[in-house]
């Protein structure tokens, strides 16, 4: 195996072509090994840094890069907006500048904003890994999501997948969409006609505002539905969108498989029974975070030869 | 007896001899090699080729192999004066309009605070009659503090020199507003120009809604936000009879709404950007502020349809809606960034070799478009004949430049060109009567003359 696919920077899905998604999908099934023994730690970043620059509220997102750099040995910084210098008005541009004073080996950005994982890159000789950027993408978590896929499917050939819900603001759905239909899948969007894209399909996948078809899927990727927009009356009650879109035991074949990036709104997108149910994939997703973004780190900064420092 | 609509500062006329050039004027119906010699600031004699001889020591312009065009007129510039001087002044916004051929610009009033009472408008009078280095002329806001509540005082405005109204960066939203502002029209003269955008369509977008902002994630400006309005305030003008003028139009919608309007009668012009005429929303994929304006870079069929109404006349002229911002600015993640670009220095380069050399747009009329703007704007039109104030540039088709390598003479540095290699740089521009602008040009030893003038360099 070579690291000649892996880019410098992880910033968007294109950045990666299949061979490079399965380069560092390859990986992750090593780092997953790791996850599953006493000790979850290897050597492979040691001495080196990783600072964490969060502009945005995130979970699942922030505490998996932190696992990931630990469990790599890296000194971690975790930066958020709230409490630090970016609250008294200091430049993305300053603050990178600042951090780039450490050295760091990485610089894993959330933005409320897209390309600012873009811009960082510009300016630091650390290596930037996008953790999020406004609407525009959320790399590690489509990987994430592929490597479920992978696990379950062995490969994402022919599998047929529909993304619904909030498509417009939704970077999850859009990193999605390329690095499904990279993987060889079939991607179909739906949701309501207020937020689906005009001309999404120039990404590569169909789309359709209603679940009539929904049966064709395989697998059901169901993206959260944020309160705000009803505010903004692109649906015109949260019931009302239940009633279309919540995916359910009456909309659910018993074969088909549900994900979703969480947080979840029970109730809304997704019934309670569904998301308990066999058929959720949502908790392997978790898991796989970390697994995932060890890689996504380890191919950026360390690269082949392969398990070299795991083993 | 109107007052002056044009300022700058004063410059004893020139005395100039240019040698052998080829003379593009399509208003005059020039368009071949001539000698010009220009006496106190006026053009005093055309003649054949080497047939003019200055008797005395006058400055000589050996120009064989470039091209004379009048002065260029831009109808839409930001000169950030006054309040954001950091970005733009009166005096480095005309020395870039003169280093792109302009011989005049017509300023914007959406400074700080906005131009819409007479004591701002006097001081900016009064400041361009020092500092303008091409005549200046400004346009007064339609509401006062662009806020689309309260007419400004415009028959004051008018009087003390305002060219006309528009509240440009934003819309007059209110349609009652601007059919109060068209019917005092008639009291006070004045063109209303305008910028077209419905905010309820335009909402939080960033850019043109399309293909691009559906896989940035991006929200998207669609081209309705424009053309609606503009069929609107057709409307209006037609019923009032007013004169108007739509603002950098983007998109084929607008393009159709304004010859919709024409075709009804409604006395309406319009007036596209070299930005707009040339690139599309593909140059956002870069996620590079620069290409971040508005209304913002549409698609190629819109693109197309702006050279298409530029060809036909439906859109009258070019503009450039110069729009200076400062590197800090600028260089924040796209959502954030201010819109605007620079457009004075590149836009006829741009327009020649995006335009022209590919054969999308005849060369003399790109001409008559980037002069038009005078006539719609009522001031005097520049023209190449015997007994007119020198207003013109002489322009190298041949050379080659790349966009910012040399810096600008802006204060900014936001140009959606830079980088770009361009064909066509303008090396002299005079504007009312003085050379305002000139490029160090090569010496050649077998003309005497020309090394002496190419020392003396007016520009910045």
């Amino acid at each position: 195996m070579s690291s000649t696919r892996i880019p410098r920077h992880l910033i968007s899905i294109d950045d990666l072509d299949r061979s490079g998604i399965e380069q560092v999908l390859d990986r992750a099934e090593s780092f997953a090994e790791v996850s599953g023994r006493e000790i979850k730690k290897v050597p492979a970043l040691r001495g080196r840094t990783i600072v964490n620059l969060f502009y945005e509220a995130s979970t699942r997102t922030s505490s998996s890069f932190e696992l990931a750099a630990k469990r790599l040995s890296a000194d971690v910084v975790n930066i958020r907006s709230a409490g630090s210098s970016v609250d008294k008005g200091e430049s993305l541009k300053d603050t990178v500048q600042t951090m780039s004073a450490y050295d760091p080996a990485a610089i894993v950005i959330r933005s409320p904003h897209a390309g600012a994982a873009q811009l960082v890159a510009g300016w630091t000789d650390a290596a930037v890994v996008n953790a999020g950027d406004g609407k525009h993408e959320h790399p590690t978590q489509a990987l994430l999501d592929v490597f479920t896929l992978r696990r379950r499917f062995g490969s994402l050939d022919r599998l047929n997948i529909w993304i619904v819900g909030d498509v417009s603001h939704s970077r999850v759905a859009r990193s999605n969409i390329l690095a499904f239909t990279r993987m060889g899948a079939d991607v179909t969007v739906s949701g309501p006609p207020t937020l689906l894209p005009r001309q999404i399909e120039a990404l590569g996948c169909a789309a359709t505002p209603t679940l009539e078809r929904i049966e064709e899927a395989d697998v059901i990727y169901v993206l959260r539905m944020q309160h705000e927009r009803m505010q903004q009356s692109f649906v015109p009650t949260l019931r009302e969108y239940a009633s279309r879109y919540q995916i359910n035991d009456k909309r659910l074949r018993p074969d088909q498989l549900v994900m979703h990036p969480g947080p979840v709104n029970r109730g809304v997108e997704l019934s309670a029974a569904t998301i308990d149910s066999p058929q959720a994939l949502i908790g392997e997703q978790v898991k796989a975070g970390v697994a995932v973004r060890m890689a996504v780190l380890y191919e950026l900064l360390v690269g082949s030869p392969v398990l070299q420092a795991v083993a | 007896m109107s007052p002056r609509r044009l300022f700058h500062a004063a410059r004893p006329g020139e005395e100039l001899l240019i040698r052998g050039a080829h003379v593009l004027d399509p208003r005059t119906d020039l368009d071949g090699a001539h000698d010009i010699l220009i006496r106190n600031g006026r053009i005093a004699e055309l003649g054949e080729p080497g047939g003019l001889s200055a008797s005395d020591q006058i400055d000589i312009v050996d120009a064989a192999g470039k091209h004379v065009f009048p002065g260029f007129v831009d109808p839409h510039v930001h000169l950030r004066t006054p309040g954001q001087e950091y970005k733009e002044d009166l005096d480095s916004g005309t020395a870039s309009a003169a280093a792109g051929g302009y011989c005049a610009v017509v300023a914007m009033p959406n400074t700080t605070p906005t131009v819409d009472g007479a004591a701002v408008l006097g001081s900016l009078i009064e400041r361009a009659q020092r500092e303008a280095r091409v005549p200046v002329g400004f346009l007064a806001s339609v509401t006062r503090g662009l806020a689309g509540e309260e007419l400004t005082e415009m028959a004051e405005l008018r009087d003390l020199g305002a060219i006309g109204f528009t509240d440009d960066g934003k819309p007059v939203v209110s349609a009652g507003m601007l059919r109060k502002a068209l019917q005092y029209q008639r009291l006070c003269g004045g063109i209303v120009a305008l910028h077209e955008e419905d905010p309820a369509l335009s909402a939080d977008g960033v850019m043109h809604e399309g293909a691009v902002s559906a896989r940035l994630g991006l929200a998207g400006i669609p081209s309705i936000s424009e053309s609606t309005m503009i069929a609107r305030d057709s409307a209006l003008a037609l019923y009032e009879d007013a004169r108007v003028h739509f603002q950098h139009l983007s998109a084929v919608e607008s393009v159709q709404a304004l010859a919709a309007a024409k075709e009804a009668g409604a006395r309406v012009s319009g007036e596209a950007s070299p930005h707009h005429l040339t690139l599309t929303h593909d140059m956002v994929r870069t996620l590079d502020s620069r290409f971040k304006m508005n209304p913002p870079l549409r698609s190629e069929a819109d693109r197309e349809a702006l050279v298409e109404g530029l060809r036909s006349g439906v859109i009258e002229c070019v503009a450039t809606d110069h729009a200076p911002h400062a590197v800090h600015e600028k260089e924040v993640p796209f959502e954030q960034a201010p819109m605007g670009t620079t457009g004075l220095e590149t836009a006829f380069a741009a327009l020649y070799t995006e335009l022209v050399l590919p054969g999308e747009l005849d060369l003399a009329i790109l001409i008559e478009r980037m002069t038009a703007g005078a006539g719609l704007y009522d001031l005097p039109t520049p023209r190449i004949a015997i007994g007119e104030e020198a207003n013109l540039c002489l322009v190298d088709l041949d050379a080659t430049w790349e966009v910012g390598a040399d810096g600008y003479v802006s204060r900014s540095s936001n140009s959606c060109f830079d980088g770009r290699t361009l064909q066509g740089r303008v090396m002299v521009t005079l504007a009312a009567g003085a050379v305002v602008y000139r490029r160090p040009m090569p010496v050649r030893s077998d003309h005497a003359g020309s090394g002496a003038a190419a020392g003396r360099n007016e520009g910045r």
